[in-house]
């Protein structure tokens, strides 16, 4: 059958077919094969990946730090599960394999986010997130917090580091994104990231202040302490980082958990 | 056609070099040369590309129907980009996430449609792989040239290790921002191209259009 298919003149329609057709299967099964054959390394590599944005953000790895001691200053972070409605720790879930991702779709672990409330843009969210401490003795020197939200085409994913006082970013990290290299890519830029440290998230009433604005912070304006400069021709990913630091410490977000820990502490 | 091994191989390295004589695939030269890591990984999944799309476009030329080729071609050439990608995501995980796009782009590139299309189709399997194998390499010599450029003048150093202590860190040598911006890689291209043909003249092309000085009143 086979044969007498392949002895068909080429312009024979049976066989452009039967040869886009094999074509076709040959090239799924390679592409199949590589993709599940792969997955475990990169499941590996990803979570390493994501240990190691969070130590970034936590202040205990620096940038040119290679992945061998990833696994030792993990051990130093308290993970910690928060209930985000009631704003409380919880144990409901197990921090180690939690996944935000996977949980924002599952009826009972996830929930949506109404319309008029979803500011980052994101539809779902988990109920849980998982919440890094960095603790000195009974003291909390920072925690980190995971967020994200729509930018220009794609969700980015970031974790930001908090000071003691709950309010001073000691540190911004974007692991995962789709925006345009160059432009909104550089939310990666190490640089940029910089300008976050010592930026304020609320101002005196507890309100969510800090944005990305458009252009250069002005040092002397008394909102620089709440602006961080925005990238140029990425104006949309800014508004976007905005929307995503509103919504994360706002009211649905984080705001309650940071309430409580302000008043009870841990 | 010249087709002796050695020829099709080496061919593409200077006399017939893929992005200094047919200007191809320069927009991916732009993007991944800013430090030489990314331009040696590039280099590295384009050959690997180039070279099995054509063994592949090769061993089924004779039974590829004419209507269908390119998007046969097509279709081998993004499995393999995907392979490579996946490969890539496993193994080479940072560099994987700062060359995604681009890894995926090299779909588009015109050098691997381009081989297929021109010699894969109508050549023996043995001497399409090495003509794509040459032609990465030839593509990857541009691309590692203007690589360790961009590097060490942009950010003195080469595969990250310190060449030129920069000012900033306390040294001597004031970096070249531009260098790290693309259009610096079509400035470094662009001399390539200059010095290529000024070697070999028989690559300097007749100019297209020829400018006369018309007198005003012939204009109106």
């Amino acid at each position: 059958m086979i044969r007498r298919l392949l002895a068909l003149p080429n312009d024979d329609s049976r066989k452009i077919v039967f040869v886009a057709v094999s074509l076709c299967l040959v090239c799924s099964l390679l592409v199949s094969a590589t993709a599940v054959l792969l997955q475990p390394l990169q499941e590996i590599e990803a979570g390493k990946n994501l240990r190691r944005n969070v130590l970034l953000a936590a202040g205990l790895m620096s940038e040119d730090d290679d992945d061998s001691r990833i696994d030792e200053l993990f051990g130093r972070l308290e993970p910690r599960v928060v209930d985000l409605r009631s704003g409380a720790f919880t144990d409901a879930v197990n921090p180690e394999n939690f996944n935000a991702r996977t949980a924002a779709r599952d009826p009972e672990l996830g929930e949506a986010i109404a319309d008029d409330a979803d500011i980052a843009n994101i539809r779902r969210r988990a109920r849980f997130a998982v919440v890094h401490l960095v603790r000195d003795g009974d003291r909390i020197e920072r925690i980190v917090l995971p967020a994200h939200g729509y930018g220009l085409w794609s969700t980015m994913y970031a974790f930001i580091a908090l000071d003691a006082d709950l309010n001073t970013v000691a540190a911004i990290n974007f692991y995962e994104h789709g925006e345009t290299p160059g432009l909104g890519g550089e939310i990666e830029n190490p640089r940029w990231r910089s300008l976050w440290q010592g930026k304020l998230i609320f101002d005196e009433a507890g309100d969510v202040r800090l944005e990305v604005i458009k252009g250069n912070v002005d040092p002397a304006n008394v909102a620089a302490a709440w602006q961080v400069d925005g990238i140029s021709g990425s104006t949309l990913t800014g508004n976007g980082v905005t929307n995503m630091v509103r919504y994360w410490f706002g009211p649905d977000g984080f705001g309650p958990f940071l309430d409580r820990l302000r008043s009870e502490g841990v | 056609m010249e087709t002796s091994p050695r020829r099709v191989m080496l061919d593409p390295l200077v006399d017939n070099n893929p992005v200094t004589l047919q200007v191809l695939g320069v927009c991916s030269a732009l993007a991944v040369t800013t430090n030489l890591l990314n331009a040696f990984i590039m280099s590295l999944a384009l050959t690997a590309v180039c070279a099995c799309s054509n063994g592949a476009v090769s061993m089924i030329r004779r039974h590829t129907p004419g209507s269908i080729r390119i998007i046969v071609q097509m279709t081998i050439i993004a499995s393999l980009v995907i392979v490579v990608d996946e490969l890539l995501k496993a193994y080479a995980y940072e560099t994987s996430r700062t060359l995604s796009v681009f890894v995926g782009l090299i779909i588009t590139n015109c050098i691997v449609l381009g081989r297929a299309e021109a010699f894969a189709s109508q050549n023996p399997v043995g001497l399409s792989v090495l003509d794509g194998i040459g032609n990465g390499l030839g593509y990857s010599l541009v691309l590692l040239l203007v690589g360790a450029v961009r590097e060490l003048f942009g950010s003195g150093s080469l595969l990250g290790v310190e060449i030129l202590p920069l000012t900033t860190n306390g040294g001597w040598y004031l970096s070249n921002g531009m260098l790290l911006l693309p259009p610096s890689a079509f400035f470094i291209i662009g001399l390539l191209i200059w010095a290529v043909r000024t070697w070999k003249t028989a690559q300097v092309e007749p100019a297209d259009h020829q400018i006369h000085a018309v007198h005003r009143q012939e204009v109106m």
